[in-house]
């Protein structure tokens, strides 16, 4: 057994057991701490299996970002009654069988999935010079399958209309509060030290994506996560949400996207194609739009509803 | 722009969502306008879609950005998805009408909570629902399925109050299992066939475990998002307590999303799998769907609610097509050689039109019940169905809209319902079946029976006169009874419509690309 | 021998059990939140194992499944904020966050 091996298979089973341990603990705020540790071993695993950009996805997003969610969360509810009782040992059983039943046959699946797999790894490259891009996953999702970001982008918008729609009608227009109860000196120290780091690495990501690991995604979750930071600590206050800026910061990645798109019909043939030699340029202006509205979009969903009266 | 008529695909995906960009700055006040001035043009785009699609007598194929599946994303419009995209063209215009009068922020005012998340979800969900009818690629779909859920869910808990944020979360946690268990069976099949793009797909797919298994994952998870009875727990309060206008977008449009893309699967993706056990099992499910959901809303004290479970019901009758289009002893060959001939052979048309027709005719139908219940309530205060006695002499017109979607809910003849079933029992007999004309027949009798304990005592009941606590204005009542007009006269079109549903069906066409 | 991608395959089959056993057996809404992430991560590292395999051309992996797994992790945490602020307000509104009992009765007139 070579060494890297024995690192797989340990990370494995420290995210199995991890995994486990989130859904058997029985304190719920122990499970949020666990998910956050799976979401940071899942990030490593990402590394792993060559893919270092769903690795800073990952780290950012799904473990950062959700575990921030999630924390906030079970500590407002940490006093809800617990009313609800556990399904019975017999529906448990049936339910633990038919969950056991499904993970044996994905396992089968994969051990039978065919080899050479199938890929688009030599179609991706193939028409990578065209696009100007250096970065294959960055060619993927804005050039080859730009509508998935643009769908993405979107898709933000109604989760966050449907947050929004759950303030109180009286608050509607006004700021989503998010300050700590009690911010303490590490949190503040943090929320002070970090920031412009953040703002750092964040550009980074999305400016040098063309040719390197990172996008408008992973720098906009990451600014997104540092925004939340100083929400906390209560450095800066949210906006109000009525505020027009704030509007158009939100829609200005889509909007871009569309427009550039809708050029690309009579410019290149198609809707979402680019111009030949103006490819890079556009790519670029268009993540800078969509690293700002997906930041603002993803820290405003951490934020909640508008709970202050607009004054 | 317009001389390529594959244009109109991107047209019809992209209106909507300029439309919520566009809503999301200039702010509620503006929302209503811009919707009811985009549903018109909309509807444009929904028609001449389906003109082209008849013109061009074959599919329309938009590749986004100039890249061909596998690498790239195709837009792909049959007659199927054209009928789809102007039925929804026609329900959300008439929506956003019902709905002025409730959303709309009177001039002077500043944007309020419900004018600006009402329109801008209406907005996405028409945007989603065209996606989902026209994208060809297995994630995109994941994608406009999420966009669904994320419009869907608050436009069921508008009204704030504790019982719908209750029944949003069980139907988010329902929509979110659902489209989790489809992006694991869409992963599956990019596993093992190296491609998402459903031409594709509909080449490579045979007949082997990891093939069976995406297709079981995917339409549990599609199931749970139709509400298909076992999985139908979070509908009818979710459904019932939304505000009528989106209660109407809900039941017309939503569930059939995801009901087509089931339809999508088996038939375009995996037509390989198609077998008379997974037929069977559908439509046995469906069939417990339509006396189970029946028999419920015979039950039902509250008028909304009645509508929810008849809603229930109606979407199993869309699940008897399967046994119906797949007949069981041609499905050997089917499956072992798919050549034009044999699989033109194995579709039957009337169970193809009858099954377009029933999911057209009940959004319409179902559109129209909604409203109408929705302007009983508002003018009496309550929907309680044992105090609606001769509310037919206060609002006349609503009342007859109410009758006339119901007699194309229980099939009655001239109506768009009584084709469609017509059309299912002529299947259910060319194939041999006729358990499933037993189960037609006797969801029409039941159907016909929840429906007359509404409309006998609207119609025939005792009271003198009804007090209105609130007047109804005649433009929402004429729209209501254009929606149940619509459902009515679709019996009239069904001529037409046969060679509409089956242009560019993917096996008969062979479609794919080299 | 076992490859990684073998093993990192396996684990995600046993996550996506663990995670919808979690999603149907705990009756509490935010560790079902809980349970649909943990799900989710399971599919998507399932769907990073088939990019592995598809290594070539000089790639680590085929970039297609990985940005669509970027796609759907932002996709996913729009889901989880939404059902967040969902159980909040309910919580709010009832002091409670069981979902099991049967609602009340819709307010039967519209706002």
């Amino acid at each position: 057994m070579t060494l890297a091996l024995a690192v797989d298979i340990g990370l494995a089973l420290l995210v199995l057991a991890v995994a486990g341990w989130t859904i058997a603990v029985r304190d719920t705020f122990a499970a949020v701490i666990g998910f956050v540790a799976y979401g940071l071993l899942l990030a490593l695993v990402w590394v792993r299996l060559a893919a270092p950009d769903v690795a800073l996805t990952e780290a950012a997003v799904g473990s950062g970002l959700t575990g921030l969610l999630l924390l906030s969360a079970s500590a407002r509810l940490r006093h809800a009654k617990t009313s609800a009782a556990p399904p019975g040992p017999v529906l448990q059983w049936a339910a633990g069988a038919l969950c056991i039943l499904i993970a044996a046959g994905l396992a089968a699946l994969v051990l039978l999935l065919p080899d050479p797999a199938p890929t688009l790894a030599p179609a991706a490259v193939a028409h990578l010079p065209a696009t100007g891009l250096g970065n294959p996953v960055t060619g993927v999702l804005m050039v080859y399958r730009a509508i998935d970001t643009f769908l993405e982008s979107v898709v933000l918008l109604p989760a966050l209309l449907g947050v929004w729609s759950l303030a109180s009608e009286g608050d509607w227009g006004g700021a989503p509060i998010l300050r700590h109860p009690r911010p303490d000196g590490a949190l503040t120290l943090m929320a002070q030290v970090l920031p412009p780091l953040g703002i750092i690495v964040g550009v980074y990501l999305c400016w040098n994506s063309a040719d390197h690991p990172g996008g408008a995604f992973q720098g906009g979750a990451v600014l997104a996560a540092m925004w939340v930071l100083a929400l906390l600590a209560g450095l800066v206050d949210a906006p109000p949400i009525r505020q027009r800026g704030l509007r158009v910061l939100l829609v200005a990645g889509a909007a871009v996207l569309l427009a550039v798109g809708l050029a690309g019909i009579g410019l290149a043939g198609a809707f979402l194609a680019y111009p030949e030699h103006y490819s890079k340029p556009l790519i670029l202006a268009i993540e800078m739009a969509l690293v700002l509205s997906i930041a603002v979009a993803l820290a405003l969903l951490v934020a909640g509803p508008p709970v202050r009266t607009p004054s | 722009m317009m001389q390529d008529p594959s244009n109109l695909l991107v047209l019809a995906l992209i209106l909507p969502v300029a439309g919520l960009l566009l809503t999301l700055v200039m702010g509620g006040r503006y929302a209503g306008r811009i919707t009811l001035l985009l549903a018109p043009v909309g509807l444009a785009v929904a028609a001449a879609l389906v003109v082209s699609v008849i013109h061009t007598d074959d599919a329309l194929i938009y590749y986004l950005g100039g890249w061909i599946p596998p690498l790239g994303v195709a837009l792909r419009a049959d007659g199927l998805s054209a009928i789809f995209i102007l039925t929804t063209a026609v329900v959300i215009g008439a929506t956003g009408i019902f709905a002025r009068a409730e959303f709309c922020v009177p001039p002077g005012q500043p944007e309020s909570r419900i004018s600006l998340t009402f329109w801008a979800l209406l907005l996405t969900l028409w945007g989603a629902l065209n996606l989902v009818f026209l994208s060809n690629d297995l994630f995109s779909l994941f994608v406009a399925l999420e966009l669904l859920t994320f419009s869907a869910i608050p436009l069921v808990c508008l009204n704030g109050s504790a019982g719908m944020l209750a029944a949003g979360l069980r139907y988010l946690l329902f929509a979110l299992l659902g489209s989790v268990l489809y992006l694991l069976g869409a992963v599956l099949l990019y596993g093992a066939y190296g491609t998402l793009d459903i031409g594709l797909l509909a080449e490579r797919v045979r007949p082997e475990p990891v093939a069976w298994a995406a297709a079981a994952l995917m339409t549990v998870g599609l199931m749970a998002k139709t509400a298909l009875f076992p999985l139908h727990f979070w509908l009818p309060p979710a459904h019932a307590g939304a505000p009528a206008a989106a209660s109407a977008v809900l039941s017309a449009l939503v569930i059939k999303a995801s009901l087509f893309l089931i339809v999508r699967l088996w038939f375009d993706v995996m037509p390989a799998l198609m077998n008379p056990t997974a037929a069977q099992i559908l439509a046995t499910l469906g069939a417990a769907a339509i006396l189970f959901g029946s028999v419920l809303a015979l039950r039902q004290a509250r008028l909304k609610l009645l509508i929810a479970y008849s809603t229930v019901a109606q979407i199993g009758y869309l699940f008897l097509i399967f046994p119906l289009i797949t007949r069981p002893e041609s499905v050997s060959f089917a499956a072992a050689d798919l050549s034009t001939e044999l699989v033109a052979a194995v579709v039957s048309t009337s169970a193809w039109s009858g099954g377009v027709l029933q999911a057209v005719s009940h959004a319409f139908a179902k559109a129209a019940m909604f409203m109408a219940a929705g302007l009983i309530a508002q003018s009496l205060g309550h929907d309680r169905i044992a105090d609606l006695s001769s509310i037919g002499r206060a609002l006349p017109i609503t009342v007859l809209a109410f009758a006339l979607a119901g007699m194309s809910l229980m099939g009655l003849p001239p109506s768009g319902g009584f084709a469609a079933k017509w059309l299912l029992l002529t299947a259910t007999i060319e194939t041999g079946q006729w358990w499933w004309a037993l189960v037609i027949l006797g969801g029409g009798l039941l159907t016909g029976s929840y429906l007359f304990r509404v409309l006998a005592p609207a119609l025939f009941g005792a009271r003198e006169s009804v007090a209105l606590r609130v007047p109804v204005a005649r433009y929402r009542e004429v729209v209501v009874l254009a929606l149940a007009l619509c459902s009515v006269l679709l019996g009239f079109v069904r001529l037409g419509a046969f060679d509409l549903v089956q242009i560019g069906r993917l096996a008969k066409a062979g479609m794919g690309l080299p | 021998m076992i490859s990684t991608t073998t093993l990192f395959g396996l684990s995600s089959a046993v996550l996506i059990g663990l995670g919808l056993f979690g999603m149907i057996v705990d009756p509490q809404p935010l560790r079902k939140i809980l349970a649909f992430n943990l799900l989710g991560g399971g599919v998507f590292l399932l769907f990073g194992v088939i990019a592995r395999r598809g290594a070539g051309a000089g790639l680590g992996g085929d970039p297609v499944p990985q940005a669509l797994v970027i796609t759907g992790l932002v996709v996913a945490f729009a889901a989880t904020a939404l059902a967040v602020a969902l159980l909040l307000r309910l919580f709010q509104a009832t002091g409670q966050t069981a979902l099991d009992e049967a609602p009340p009765p819709a307010p039967s007139v519209d706002p």
